[in-house]
């Protein structure tokens, strides 16, 4: 799964600990899924989708991670 | 996850584990000084016994409450991983092990000793969850 997280995040001057508290997970859980090494469940993706105020689709694609 | 970086679930199996940690130690320094010495026989001796056992049990009950209870489902994935590699890494040595014990090839071990080899185990989890999903998790 490739996704556009680490992107997103950039945009809003965000660190990955500033992520993760808003996610409410661990540091490890955000570089994880940025680098393509963990696939959230989908109430976590919808999380994620919630806190960038985008569509699953927008930040998820279908594939392998880079 | 709180301030000083332990989570909730965390918290609570330190301190789970902590008081099954003093039970045993203190349930087996009880049992080998007063059943050795005959200062306790029948079921009393039974009762003092089985409480090493099940303190034992009592650390297993507590890595299986941590995974209930951690609500990060990544971290969650990795300690399902790792006792996974735990448990298939503790039954292959013992099945390899009874075999070889069978053919009176090795020297008799005590059951017990295979909770050892599955906390062994346990870092074998740890190690292959670096490699392959680039993280420790919470290191139980």
């Amino acid at each position: 799964m490739n996704n556009r997280l680490r992107v997103l995040r950039a945009e809003r001057g965000w660190s990955q600990q500033d992520l993760a508290a808003r996610l409410e997970v661990s540091r490890q859980s955000v570089n994880a899924i940025e680098t393509g090494k963990y696939d959230p469940s989908l109430p976590l993706a919808f999380r994620i989708a919630r806190v960038f105020g985008q569509p699953i689709e927008a930040i998820f694609a279908e594939g392998e991670a880079d | 996850m709180t301030r000083s970086g332990k989570s909730p679930a965390r918290r609570r199996y330190l301190a789970r584990l902590a008081i099954f940690v003093t039970v045993y130690m203190a349930s087996l320094v009880a049992a080998v000084t007063l059943i050795r010495q005959h200062h306790v026989t029948g079921a009393p001796a039974w009762a003092l016994a089985l409480v090493p056992g099940l303190a034992v049990v009592g650390y297993f009950w507590t890595i299986g409450m941590y995974i209930v209870e951690q609500r990060d489902e990544f971290v969650r994935m990795l300690m399902v991983r790792q006792t996974l590699i735990a448990t298939g890494f503790a039954l292959s040595v013992a099945s390899v092990w009874g075999f070889l014990e069978q053919f009176a090839l090795v020297g008799h071990v005590e059951a017990y000793w295979i909770v050892v080899v599955w906390s062994f185990g346990l870092l074998l989890g740890l190690l292959s969850n670096r490699l392959t999903h680039g993280a420790w998790g919470e290191c139980l």
